[in-house]
């Protein structure tokens, strides 16, 4: 049974020498959420332009649904949908043109490509924009707008490169369930995201890409799994008490916040009982920082260790 | 079928942009056109007399239309492809299932539609100073498409070469348009001195011009057959430029 994306050494090397990816090897399920991580430059955006075939491939081989690009190209593009990082439609074009003509380029007749723009242009809250230039749109609707029109020709494999990028909070949860929808269809998702939040919330197997090479490939279970320690904020109501906590690290950061750190074996009742046991009332808690976040940083730097950014301010 | 759905897209595409912007697309070439027939036609053509046969504005009329039909269609897909390259949504038929003939063919046509509904334009105007005969009506539609293919063509590989706005005004300005007025627009070749009546046999605008007033007039400095031949060397030759520079992603992929 073929895999929805089936990636085996691929390299890539950019006139003027620069290589950008020294093979890589990546295998995506069918109906799977998948996330591709990886700083600026680490090689996602290529990845992802050989995939589509917006850039050619140095060496290695690439199959969507079982379909090689180097032989059979125009079959394999048939069922992706690809929601780029940059805006790339064209801005004096009215929206409903620019999603009717590019299920056209799929070959899908222009009167169902009506039906199929009216109806995402209604799921994407575009519907009242249908006749306006998309230069007109807001950041956030661009970004529908290119989901829009990656899904007119109802591809078997969505893959977006940074889709959330620069949108408010409020359209990039609905942007979520949105994505989450599409993949319980069975649309098999690939994500990069800059949001580490994202992935861990939409997707359940995870490659994380740096400098060209895989670094980590799993699921975001075993990947979440391998964090040792994890630290809580409680914020409590304000008190004088002096607080101790037995079998754990701790910090009273001020009168009503505390830090706990976790190992994954321990559990939190045990710092509950303990709070209660000395009057002190929890108002909430979360964690400290992103856990993904965490592990990611850690990652980038065992693979790098010298990497560094130096930006100064003279 | 699928590749005629796309192709039609393309075509559709291409129509709808240059109907969009009718004002910097069709008004403008009825403008100059007119010009040319008061200043060229009415006021200087009246004292030159005749040539080939037929009065001065008569002569120029298939010139200025041929001159407006390899203008437009150039221009057209020079703009648009470079336009779909700067603004990136070439991308869109790029990740698409689109063959590289559609690609070309769609934008080829795409400028053969602006050339010669321009055309059809610059010749309704030339009505109102002049009466069109006809000699051959298929000599007419063969050249006009023929031709307008061939600068739509020329203007495709333009676009795909070209890095920015100004690279797609170079050709134009330095070479279309100087092979134009020297392709027989405004004067038969055959007054030419013998030398450089010998040099104007390599412009290919010489036979494009002359085959399109033969169809009008039935003269012509050239022979129709070559002229048919040499215009369709030039697509041929052209088209399969095109093909490779698309098929290697040149100026389109990294």
């Amino acid at each position: 049974m073929s895999h929805a994306l089936e990636i085996k050494s691929l390299k890539k090397t950019y006139k003027g020498g620069f290589q950008a990816l020294k093979g890589i090897d990546l295998t995506v399920e069918k109906g799977d959420f998948f996330a591709l991580l990886g700083p600026n430059g680490a090689g996602k955006s290529t990845t992802i332009g050989v995939i589509t075939s917006l850039v050619n491939k140095s060496q290695g081989q690439v199959k969507v649904f079982g379909y090689d690009i180097d032989t059979d190209l125009e079959k394999a593009k048939s069922f992706i949908g690809l929601v780029p990082q940059e805006f790339n439609f064209n801005q004096f074009e009215p929206l409903m043109n620019i999603l009717v003509n590019q299920a056209g380029y799929y070959g899908v007749e222009r009167k169902v490509a009506i039906i199929r723009a009216e109806k995402y242009l209604k799921q994407l809250e575009l519907w009242d924009k249908r006749d306006d230039a998309a230069r007109m749109l807001s950041g956030g609707m661009k970004r529908r707008l290119m989901i829009a029109r990656a899904l007119m020709h109802e591809p078997q494999i969505l893959i977006l490169d940074e889709p959330t990028a620069g949108v408010d909070i409020e359209v990039r949860r609905s942007m979520w369930d949105f994505l989450r929808e599409l993949n319980s269809q069975g649309i098999t998702i690939i994500l990069t995201t800059h949001y580490l939040e994202e992935a861990e919330m939409l997707c359940r197997n995870i490659a994380i890409i740096d400098g060209g090479k895989i670094v980590e490939n799993t699921s975001m279970k075993a990947l979440l799994a391998q964090l040792d320690v994890e630290t809580f904020v409680f914020d409590l109501s304000p008190h004088d008490k002096n607080i101790t906590l037995t079998e754990t690290d701790y910090r009273a950061i001020n009168d009503h916040t505390l830090e706990v750190d976790l190992n994954k074996n321990q559990n939190l009742n045990h710092v509950f009982q303990q709070l209660t046991e000395q009057n002190i009332n929890v108002l909430s808690m979360r964690n400290k920082s992103n856990r993904l976040e965490a592990l990611f940083i850690n990652l980038i730097s065992n693979n790098e260790p010298n990497k560094k950014l130096n930006m100064k301010v003279n | 079928m699928n590749n005629a759905i796309a192709l039609k897209s393309i075509l559709t595409k291409e129509t709808q942009r240059f109907l969009r912007i009718w004002v910097q697309t069709l008004v403008p070439p009825a403008i100059t056109i007119s010009l040319y027939f008061v200043i060229f036609g009415s006021l200087i053509g009246s004292r030159i007399g005749q040539m080939g046969g037929f009065d001065y504005m008569s002569f120029i009329v298939p010139g200025l239309i041929m001159m407006t039909v390899i203008t437009n269609s150039y221009s057209n897909v020079a703009s648009s492809f470079f336009s779909a390259k700067w603004q990136r949504n070439i991308e869109e038929m790029l990740v698409a299932p689109v063959p590289n003939w559609v690609i070309v063919a769609g934008y080829v046509g795409g400028g053969m539609a602006r050339g010669i509904l321009v055309g059809l334009i610059v010749t309704l105007v030339s009505l109102l100073f002049v009466d069109i005969q006809i000699h051959n009506v298929w000599v007419i539609m063969a050249t006009v498409i023929l031709t307008s293919a061939t600068f739509a063509l020329g203007g495709l590989i333009n676009a795909i070469f070209a890095n920015s706005f100004d690279d797609i005004s170079i050709i134009p300005t330095f070479v279309l348009t100087p092979l134009t007025y020297l392709g027989g627009v405004f004067y038969s070749i055959s007054l030419l001195p013998e030398f450089w009546q010998g040099v104007s046999q390599i412009n290919p605008i010489v036979y494009m011009v002359n085959a399109f007033r033969y169809g009008f007039l039935g003269i012509s400095d050239v022979n129709i057959i070559t002229a048919f031949l040499v215009i369709g060397f030039f697509i041929a030759t052209l088209f399969t430029i095109a093909m490779v520079l698309i098929s290697k992603g040149i100026g389109l992929r990294s």
